[in-house]
């Protein structure tokens, strides 16, 4: 693979062609705040925080470092003036739009934000539509149970036509991907519940320890999908482990 | 028609049509664009068909439905060829006197053109002071032809680049010569053609694409629409022409699906010119392939941005995505793409035809031929207005447009679209190209010129684009959607006398972080209209935030009606017709309005007689209070 080098903030880099600029600054231990991006999922480039400034042929521009691809010679500042404005800029907007998510407030704080310079709409409003749990469930999990629906400022997440959905299979990913906390996901002794999607599921029991360790159908959609045998998912991963080790 | 195989089968077919026509047989031409069909075109060429059967006038006198004229105001508008008399507003009850006039040789005077600014009648078309002033090299071709026969297209030429091109050019050359005209992109961003077709060709992948962009979403903009409608092969014959200079075989049209006739057309262009052999495989025996189709927007303003186009053309939501790889090199299906819009497409047969040289005589330093402009808003003559780059706005607003309606003051013009800027009084002697509108804090955009009077708000009008906007926006990244959305409460605050003294700089901060940080082309630019009403009319923000005052008297909840005690002559209309009941008063008692009920509608003003002009709009004052005598004392009869 071809090696390009860089610099990010005056320190020299040197990555495989194809890495981004988030990426490469974070080998640097150079941390460039994001929310909508998750080295797991394709990078979307839609929350603005991640941007940088980059110098190249002596022009300069600001460009989403979660998308930029890494370059030979190209110069990134990470905290420049410009970079600042926008990053200020974006948080404003954010913690006005939820003014009670902890994450915002922090990042807010971190700029010297301290209260937000908008009213809400809804003071109890969580969710960024930043898309991460939309596209964990299409590119990751495979689904597609929720997406982006609606445009402009009334753009949000959904399952079709918001009714309860009946391909999700209660894998979590959603919830465990939003930077916000927006996704609400409830294990009650045998059941398993995401608030957002309306969905309900029945948990599995270890037939070992007796824990409810996953959804049923999320077990189900594996054993399909990797073409399992039908008794894969009797145990529970620590238990399933202790076995292996057992033999 | 079997299909043509070589460039002199296509010069027959040329003569063969002409030879089939007479020129100096009257030819009575209405145009069928969208404007006039609105006004009823379709009841005025019936007519006209019916008449000419009955009185068996077939073969004597001749019959064409053609494109969008532009002048649309004062549609329909028929012209009657050799002597090129324009009938303007003509109604279906109107056809006998014209046909009868035609075999008469003579002219119906009542349907001629009367110019508002000097009271002229004028005759032929071109005589007319808003066609006279224009260069419609381009666009013009729309008014000889009817766009759902293909034999009026070659009877003028048509298709000679193509063959041109196939027959006596490399691609290469092909490729160099719209490099050298220095064309530039009229969708709005101005990038040069030839630039962009060479990274497509260069780029080492397969297949290539090449898409028309007429996805033309601007309030108040029609220029790709009529072009469309008008002289589809114009299109087709660009495009074909592009496809074979960036080596494509596979193109796709993006027409708005609110664009019912220019889908109609053009599929109608398509399917002849696969008929003859100009589109589909070995064109014109030249042994090069491309076949087009057609694809339907699907409704949104974002889809008109490259990314987002191609998004929806894979059948994805329409969406932009970030442009570090451009769609030349990774566009439609990951495969490099050419994006250009229709007028760019239209353009590129006048400079095969013509040569580079010739088409750059054109124009000014950076941008080179001509432009249609939509010309709407307050001027005496709106419609769509072709020029060469470098004409002036005043030439185009006061030449062309004549000037403002109702005789009032000039305030300023919106060009590019909403996403333009509004330019002021003293930049009307600008010569418009793309760097110079740039330069004003405006943009060429696609074209669209909205003229406004002095009884526009500029804040107003700012709200109503960053509303506009806002709908628009797909809402993907933060700056746009959630910038769009605080600048557009923002700017409802100060028209509705809640301004603040921090909300300009507020809105400079919010414009800075959407022109920095917004995704698109859409976010970025979205600032211009509040940035640019801020630049030239400070003045008006500061009224509505300081004052609490509308220069304009426009918006509602700063403005009061008020009826003047000393000029109303208490003639009860007002009252009368006040929806709310808000006018107290009675025959000989001056008219009150109860500013607690009156809803601010403007019947009042609208109906109170011009010569007592009683009522007016008071903005940024008290209302006086009522006369404590309302009796009216007439010291003699009024002349009324």
């Amino acid at each position: 693979m071809k090696q390009v080098t860089m610099t990010i903030d005056g320190v020299e880099v040197t990555v495989e062609e194809g890495t981004t600029v988030i990426q490469a600054a974070s080998e640097l231990g150079i941390e460039i705040p994001a929310l909508c991006h998750h080295d797991a999922v394709t990078p979307y480039g839609a929350c603005r925080l991640c941007m940088v400034e980059i110098i190249k042929n002596g022009r300069s521009r600001l460009v989403t470092s979660c998308l930029y691809p890494a370059e030979e010679g190209l110069e990134v500042k990470t905290g420049s003036e410009k970079v600042l404005n926008v990053r200020k800029g974006v948080l404003e907007l954010l913690l006005s739009r939820c003014p009670n998510v902890k994450v915002l407030q922090d990042l807010a704080a971190s700029m010297g934000i301290t209260k937000p310079p908008f009213e809400a709409e809804n003071a109890d409003e969580e969710c960024i539509v930043c898309g991460l749990c939309a596209r964990v469930c299409r590119d990751i999990v495979g689904v597609s149970a929720i997406s982006l629906v609606s445009r402009g400022t009334h753009r949000k997440i959904a399952t079709p036509f918001e009714e309860t959905s009946n391909v999700c299979i209660g894998c979590g990913s959603c919830a465990f991907l939003c930077p916000t906390g927006a996704v609400k996901l409830e294990d009650v002794g045998d059941k398993r519940i995401i608030h957002n999607w309306k969905v309900e599921f029945k948990l599995k029991q270890c037939k070992s320890c007796g824990r409810y360790f996953a959804p049923e159908a999320q077990l189900d959609y594996l054993r399909r999908t990797l073409d399992l045998p039908e008794d894969h998912f009797e145990l529970c991963q620590d238990c399933r482990v202790e076995t292996v080790e057992d033999v | 028609m079997g299909q043509l195989k070589a460039p002199s089968e296509l010069e027959k077919v040329r003569q063969d049509i002409l030879a089939k026509r007479d020129s100096n047989r009257p030819c009575i031409t209405m145009c069928s664009g969208t404007g006039c069909s609105a006004y009823g075109s379709e009841k005025v060429f019936t007519n006209f068909q019916t008449l000419i059967k009955e009185q068996g006038l077939d073969g004597q006198i001749d019959l064409r439905r053609t494109g969008c004229h532009g002048f649309c105001e004062r549609g329909v508008l028929v012209v009657i060829y050799p002597d090129e008399i324009c009938y303007v507003q003509v109604q279906p009850e109107d056809v006998p006197e014209i046909v009868s006039s035609v075999k008469d040789g003579k002219i119906v005077e009542r349907l001629l053109y009367v110019d508002p600014v000097t009271g002229d009648t004028i005759t032929r078309e071109s005589d007319i002071p808003f066609y006279k002033h224009q260069e419609r090299t381009v666009f013009g071709n729309n008014r000889r032809i009817d766009p759902k026969n293909i034999e009026d297209y070659l009877a003028l030429g048509g298709y000679s680049a193509l063959a041109k091109a196939l027959y006596q050019m490399s691609p290469v050359q092909v490729l160099e010569e719209v490099k050298k005209s220095n064309l530039r992109g009229r969708g709005g961003g101005g990038f040069p053609t030839g630039r962009k077709w060479e990274t497509v060709r260069n780029t080492p992948s397969e297949p290539k694409y090449i898409i028309v962009n007429c996805d033309e979403g601007d309030p108040g903009a029609y220029m790709d629409r009529s072009i469309m409608e008008g002289n589809p092969h114009s299109v087709l014959e660009g495009l074909v022409i592009g496809a074979y200079a960036i080596g494509s075989h596979e193109g796709s049209i993006y027409i708005r699906n609110e664009y019912p006739l220019a889908v109609e057309n053009v599929r109608i262009a398509i399917q002849q010119a696969e008929d003859y052999g100009f589109l589909g495989k070995d064109i014109l025996g030249s042994g090069f392939n491309f076949k087009v189709e057609i694809n339907r927007g699907g409704g949104a303003f974002v889809c008109g941005e490259s990314t987002a186009l191609m998004a929806s053309l894979e059948g994805e939501v329409g969406e932009p995505r970030a442009k570090y790889i451009h769609t030349a090199e990774s566009g439609l299906w990951g495969k490099p793409s050419n994006l250009n819009n229709v007028e760019t497409f239209a353009n590129v047969p006048l400079i095969i035809n013509d040569g580079a040289s010739q088409y750059e005589q054109v124009g000014t330093e950076g941008s080179k031929g001509t432009k249609i402009f939509s010309l709407v808003g307050k001027v005496n003559n709106t419609g769509l207005v072709e020029v060469p780059m470098g004409t002036t706005l005043r030439e185009i607003i006061y030449d062309i447009g004549g000037g403002i309606r109702e005789g009032k003051g000039y305030k300023a013009v919106q060009t590019g679209g909403p996403s333009g800027g509004v330019i002021p009084e003293s930049q009307l002697d600008l010569p418009i190209d793309f760097d110079a509108l740039t330069k004003v804090g405006s943009m060429m955009g696609s074209g669209g010129m909205i003229v406004m009077d002095e009884t526009t708000c500029m804040v107003d009008i700012a709200k109503y684009f960053t509303t506009f906007l806002e709908e628009e926006s797909c809402g993907k990244c933060v700056p746009c959607r959630e910038g769009l959305k605080r600048m557009r409460e923002i700017l409802a605050g100060i028209t509705e006398g809640r301004g603040r003294d921090e909300d300009i700089a507020t809105l400079e901060h919010l414009a800075s972080v959407m022109k920095d940080g917004a995704l698109c082309a859409l976010g970025q630019t979205a600032p211009n209209p509040v940035l640019s009403t801020i630049r030239y009319f400070r003045d008006e923000y500061e009224a509505h935030i300081k004052e609490k005052r509308c220069p304009a008297k426009a918006c509602k909840e700063l403005i009061s009606f008020y009826i003047e005690p000393d000029k109303c002559q208490a003639c009860m209309i007002c009252l009368r017709n006040c929806p709310v009941d808000a006018i107290s008063g009675g025959k000989g008692l001056i008219h009150v309005i109860d500013q607690d009920k009156c809803t601010k509608c403007g019947t009042c003003l609208d109906l109170c007689p011009t010569r007592f002009a009683a009522v007016t709009k008071l903005s940024g004052e008290p209302v006086p209070p009522p006369p404590s005598e309302r009796e009216i004392v007439r010291e003699k009869r009024s002349e009324q």
